[in-house]
């Protein structure tokens, strides 16, 4: 619910008029818990230094309502989408904060962990890029993707998954969705976030955060 | 006072000492004490690796990563890297003197034909030959470098390792020196990662061994146990049979089976080393 952008306190109204259904993700388990940090596991100084300071600025911005709220939510959530049973978390069913990349969650990993976890699909996030892998056993996983940054590909838009039971099996899309981003970026720019959030808003290439990229992934990145 | 011990939470990185321990260097700091003639754990073979890889494959390992050793040595280590590749991500560790542009070009062709991500460390010990040869070998600062402008070339992009034997490396005006140095060799987007040491092997004879008082005790666990050691979520394979990491290959208790299904319990924390894996926080993460 907030994290990179500018007044987390907008959300909550939204969330609220159209019943939406939230997890905990670190940051609202950070949060709730009065934690110092948002324990996003960077592990490079300079990623931690901007994580810091969206988180400061997250803590400051956030009744302490909200941030009760934020402690009342799961960590996961099950749902029954026609036949399939559907896991939804924030990082992984292991770990709040693991990061779940498509170029360093291969096939065999995956169908271990839905094993573990007894379900026909996985619904992750965390990592701010989206990708959906159909496993040999015809179960899914995917990584849903983030409205509230783009996914460092050099566009602006950003990204949510649209799943529904189909005759054929699960429907999995993932789809663009373009945004005011200029009125974002100068509502950042008045509350006095990073020029390097900016940037990224502008540009759609991420400027912090890029040490927990894999090869592949850091690759395909500008910076 | 008895040592800790460590669960396996999962085993998520599974580890291949796939040059043995013979390298064509002989670092004074190299705390498996590998050499050209240290034939203590010989080479894997193809074959040897791909038995582990199915294993590996049913136990839901997630990553995989290379070591000596000198990896290019095998003779197998393309082919061993492409077995790996078709199950899941791999990282390869290398001193960077094997990394011809011919050998680059094939393996960023290994890289863009798989779905998972290949990724490489480079071994340096200094930001000039003044600094990194007493360490690495007379003449190996420009052949390395030479390495790694050769996989940068290919579109592949290292990360520098860096051990701490290196005066002044973990302040942030050490890393920037690398930085710089990595920067005027056209890498516009540095990595680097800075190891510490551990004082066994070559390096007890070089800055001494450990004291006594450099252990694990019981009690100790911070709160989230020992979750935070890398051998709560790793195995190394030898041509010998299977170790608890890849610290410890020269430890013959650290021999915890043959198969990775007999290495799954727990292990006790009774090594000096694992007192600097806990204290420097290390991981095999980025
Ligand atoms: S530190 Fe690495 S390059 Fe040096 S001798 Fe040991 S294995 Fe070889
Ligand atoms: S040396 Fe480190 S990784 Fe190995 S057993 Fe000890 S603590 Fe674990």
């Amino acid at each position: 619910m907030g994290a990179f952008g500018p007044n987390p306190e907008k959300v909550r109204p939204l969330l609220a008029q159209g019943q939406v259904l939230a997890i905990q993700g670190n940051y609202e388990e950070s949060l709730a818990a009065g934690r110092e940090d948002c324990n996003c596991g960077y592990t490079d100084p300079r990623d931690n230094h901007f994580a810091e300071i969206s988180y400061r600025y997250t803590e400051r911005n956030c009744s302490p309502e909200f941030k009760a709220w934020m402690g009342t939510l799961p960590q996961r959530r099950r749902v029954r989408v026609g036949e399939h049973e559907l896991l939804l978390v924030h990082g992984s069913p292991r770990r709040i904060n693991e990061f779940l990349f498509h170029s360093t969650s291969p096939v065999p990993f995956l169908e271990v962990l839905l094993d573990q976890n007894r379900c026909d699909a996985l619904l992750a996030t965390h990592t701010g890029l989206h990708w959906h892998r159909r496993l040999p056993s015809g179960r899914d996983v995917i990584n849903v993707g983030v409205i509230g940054r783009p996914a460092n590909d050099g566009q602006t838009h950003v990204w949510y998954s649209m799943i529904e039971a189909r005759e054929e099996g699960l429907g999995v899309e993932l789809v663009p969705l373009a945004y005011d981003h200029l009125g974002l970026a100068a509502e950042m720019r008045s509350e006095g976030l990073p020029e390097e959030f900016v940037e990224t808003v502008l540009t759609g290439w991420w400027t912090t955060c890029l040490e927990i990229l894999p090869a592949r992934e850091r690759a395909a990145s500008r910076f | 006072m008895s040592s800790p011990e460590v669960a396996l939470q999962s085993l998520d990185t599974l580890w291949f000492q796939v040059g043995g321990t013979v390298c064509n260097l002989a670092c004074t700091h190299c705390f498996v004490s590998c050499s050209p003639t240290n034939h203590t754990h010989e080479m894997l073979a193809l074959a040897e690796v791909r038995r582990y890889l199915d294993e590996a494959a049913r136990l839901g390992v997630r990553e995989y990563y290379f070591t000596g050793g000198e990896p290019f040595l095998n003779p197998e280590m393309e082919t061993i890297l492409a077995a790996t590749l078709e199950v899941g991500p791999a990282t390869v560790l290398t001193n960077g003197l094997l990394l011809d542009p011919g050998r680059c070009a094939r393996l960023k062709a290994l890289a863009d034909a798989s779905d998972y991500s290949l990724d490489f460390r480079v071994s340096l010990d200094g930001w000039d030959a003044t600094s990194n040869d007493p360490i690495r070998g007379e003449g190996t600062f420009e052949r390395i470098l030479a390495g790694i402008r050769n996989l940068h070339a290919a579109g592949l992009n290292p990360v520098i390792t860096v051990t701490e034997v290196c005066e002044g490396t973990a302040g942030d005006a050490g890393k920037e020196r690398f930085f710089t140095l990595l920067r005027s060799l056209g890498i516009e987007r540095p990595r680097l990662k800075i190891l510490p040491v551990f004082r066994i092997g070559a390096e007890a004879e070089r800055g001494g061994a450990y004291e006594s008082w450099q252990r694990l005790r019981e009690g100790e666990a911070p709160d989230g146990g020992w979750d935070h050691l890398q051998c709560s979520s790793c195995r190394m394979v030898t041509d010998q049979g299977v170790w608890v990491c890849p610290i410890l290959v020269n430890e013959p208790e650290a021999k915890m089976g043959e198969t990775l299904a007999d290495t799954l319990g727990d292990f006790p924390l009774e090594h000096p080393a694992c007192w600097t894996c806990h204290v420097y926080g290390v991981s095999c993460r980025t």
